[in-house]
């Protein structure tokens, strides 16, 4: 203190120093909002003892007791807590993954829709955005779920939907594959034959940065990833088969319908939150692309005409790749927005982590504990989702030369 | 500079000691601000129910009409709260609500875990399953591999795990969280079985779009005593609670209903003389007016009265007593006397 009163360049007082004065008021700030959070914390903690509720993780390797229809890894009798809570984390992971694939894919499809030469399609296109982003989701959602049930026939029926299986009430039975020992070779013939796809196209570009000629790198691409996998399953002996959903249709009506672990089944309380997910989602994604398309100078489309391109060569390699720079960060936000959304399954029965952890946070009453463990999923999610798609960005951002 | 941040930091820990502390008795809360909290279900015939001029009606609503009258007089001092099955117990442990009455199983983790206290039993139930007529099921011992709709966060989701594996049967549980949802799931045949308490059952089948096309099984897998919740460490307010079921059930005992309460005020029974607070101090005792119990049986009835307006046969859910009959007549409703 004293050092810096004595010094002669500073004629000011220490109160009126700038610069201590900004470092005193963020020291106060950040006490402040340290102690605000010490506040809450034992606040909360005093107030859940007097009130003689319990607190603490150690509910979560109690039995759970309840049963979750939908499961990816072993759920019985004896599951835990935590496990149910598990359970929910990978059904949000699985509806938000197959939901931002499908929705991108739709979005991208909608919003080139939207710029089309012919007014049919960009209507269409137009009249879809429009009303499918001005529904509220959960109503989408709910109304998604009554359709599917509504339509369905009941469970000792089912309707055949084409090159995907059969459909009921109980949801949409589908073949499913089952690995027999010895599958693991072709599981490496996978891997090497993405690896193969990938040098060649490379080859491909580098030989016509040099030579200008073309190359089919796609078409080479996709023939090894399909041929090689299936050549080498074939020489192992075929080591797997494929397990058709088996209908019943004698015996007592309780009996009757597709039976239980044969084959697989898209639940229609999974299909009514995809659906509306997806499609409430590619409505903002369309308009985004679009958005970015019309970024693009149509200086570049003339340009890539004049060269004699095709109008979806200049689409593919002229203006979508400039867009992209535009379309990437608006489209993370919509992968997290889609992300979230999910946990509107809880309407209608999906057992998503909102939805699971609700039921552990119901039937052992901690309910601090289940929220903040709730929070930390989305946010993880969340979080490695931007970051992904800042790192993609930081890819794709136009390379300055 | 000092002085103010000095004032800015007393009066943030002041505000924040204000926010902890303020946490009287429950019964003096609910006299200042003139009417109950009472916490109910979204809409269960026969026990919460609201009206199309929002009224509602219902055996677990009497439980809080009984407790206005004897607070204040007047039945009709009281708020309602619809809560889900998930929703319930934590507005009553942060203090949203006063008191929950929606027909709410007994439970050990509820009554400890959960910081919470059952004040009394106002409804023996049991849980049961009901099916389609249509699938030839006679007993709940038949419906292995069934697909079963049920309220998600309910004693009743854990029950039907229990049984369908103590009894070795495959099955699968589609669980939502409205009760409206669980019967619209049903309706339209993503479920086999629809199970819940079977009073619930009753109310809810009247929901159905075709009622006698299905039926409710004989078996009873569960043991599920109902009655109204509060919070822990408030004796007063859990004496209160405990003693209006009480009167209800001594008034009816007694013979003493709405319809003669006035007359019962000349007795010369000293039991129900203590009942209607000519005698003793029993009102006092609680907190209350000595003719609390009077004011319970004159506006809401005794709970004879209660159970055949609401639930009994010449309602639509046509429930008998049953277990809910007092001990003299053949079920287990016994409440220790006034005195």
């Amino acid at each position: 203190m004293t050092t810096i009163s004595d010094e002669p360049s500073s004629k000011v007082s220490f109160w009126y120093d700038p610069k201590v004065r900004s470092i005193i008021s963020q020291l106060i700030l950040v006490g402040l909002i340290a102690w605000g959070l010490y506040a809450l914390v034992t606040n909360t903690i005093h107030n859940l003892e007097r009130l003689n509720i319990a607190s603490g993780f150690k509910f979560l390797s109690t039995e759970a007791g309840f049963t979750l229809i939908q499961s990816w890894i072993p759920y019985d009798k004896s599951a835990t807590y935590l496990r149910a809570f598990m359970v929910g984390l990978i059904n949000t992971f699985y509806v938000a993954i197959v939901g931002i694939f499908l929705a991108t894919i739709l979005g991208f499809l909608v919003g080139i829709a939207r710029l089309s030469k012919s007014w049919i399609i960009s209507r269409v296109a137009t009249v879809y955005v429009e009303v499918l982003r001005n529904i509220p989701l959960l109503l989408q959602i709910i109304i998604w779920y009554k359709i599917l049930l509504l339509l369905s026939p009941d469970k000792r029926g089912s309707i055949s939907i084409l090159g995907i299986g059969e459909m009921n009430v109980t949801g949409l039975w589908t073949s499913k594959f089952i690995a027999h020992d010895g599958f693991w070779v072709t599981g490496i013939a996978i891997g090497i034959a993405l690896v193969l796809a990938w040098k060649v196209s490379r080859w491909a570009h580098k030989r016509q940065d040099a030579t200008g000629q073309q190359f089919p790198s796609f078409w080479a691409g996709l023939g090894i990833v399909i041929g090689l996998p299936l050549l080498v399953f074939f020489a192992t002996g075929s080591p797997g088969v494929i397990e058709s959903p088996e209908f019943v249709s004698e015996g007592p009506m309780l009996r009757r319908g597709f039976k239980t672990g044969v084959g697989f089944v898209f639940i229609p309380e999974f299909l009514a939150l995809l659906f509306a997910l997806v499609l409430y989602t590619a409505t903002f994604i369309a308009e985004i692309v679009r958005a970015g398309i019309l970024a693009v100078d149509h200086g570049q489309t003339e340009a890539a005409g004049a060269l004699g391109l095709r109008r979806g060569t200049i689409l593919r390699q002229v203006v979508i790749p400039q867009a992209m720079r535009v379309i990437i960060p608006p489209l993370t936000s919509q992968y997290l927005n889609l992300t979230k959304n999910s946990s509107l399954a809880m309407a209608i029965g999906y057992p998503d982590v909102m939805g699971a952890g609700g039921i552990v946070l119901n039937q052992s009453g901690q309910a601090v504990e289940m929220i903040i463990m709730i929070m930390v999923v989305y946010l993880t999610f969340s979080l490695v989702t931007s970051v992904f798609m800042n790192w993609y960005n930081a890819k794709m951002s136009m390379v300055e030369r | 500079m000092k002085k103010t941040l000095l004032a800015i930091g007393l009066g943030t820990a002041v505000s924040m000691a204000a926010a902890t502390a303020a946490y009287a008795g429950t019964l003096d809360d609910v006299k200042s601000k003139g009417h109950i909290q009472c916490g109910v279900s979204q809409g269960l015939p026969g026990f919460s129910n609201a009206d199309a001029q929002g009224n509602w009606t219902g055996l677990d609503v009497d439980v809080c009409r009984a407790m206005a009258a004897a607070i204040f007089g007047d039945a009709t001092k009281v708020k309602y709260t619809p809560l889900s099955s998930k929703e319930r117990f934590t507005a009553l442990q942060s203090g949203e609500i006063d008191v929950l009455s929606r027909n709410t199983t007994w439970t050990a983790t509820r009554d400890t875990a959960l910081g919470l206290n059952f004040a009394g039993v106002n409804y023996y139930d049991g849980q049961g399953f009901m099916v389609r007529k249509s699938l030839g099921v006679t007993s709940a011992l038949q419906l292995g591999g069934a697909a079963v709709c049920t309220n998600t966060g309910t004693t009743t989701e854990l029950n039907v795990a229990d049984y369908f594996r103590a009894n070795n049967m495959k099955f699968e549980v589609v669980a939502f969280e409205k009760s409206d949802e669980v019967v619209g799931a049903y309706d339209k045949g993503r479920c086999d079985v629809y199970t819940t308490d079977q009073s619930g059952l009753f109310a809810q089948r009247l929901k159905l779009s075709n009622v006698n096309d299905h039926i409710v099984l004989p078996e009873i897998i569960s043991k599920e005593p109902l009655g109204p919740v509060v919070r822990q460490g408030d004796d007063q307010w859990f004496n209160l609670v405990r003693w209006t079921h009480n009167a209800m059930l001594n008034a009816e005992e007694m013979g003493i209903t709405s319809a003669n309460v006035d007359e019962m005020l000349k007795s010369k029974n000293p039991a129900v003389l203590r009942f209607v607070g000519k005698e003793g101090s029993f009102g006092e005792n609680l907190g209350l007016k000595n003719d609390w119990a009077y004011n319970i049986i004159k506006q809401v009835g005794n709970y004879s009265e209660s159970f055949e307006r609401n639930v009994g046969p010449k309602t639509p859910l046509g429930i008998a007593r049953g277990l809910n009959a007092l001990w003299s007549k053949g079920g287990i409703q016994y409440a220790p006397p006034i005195r």
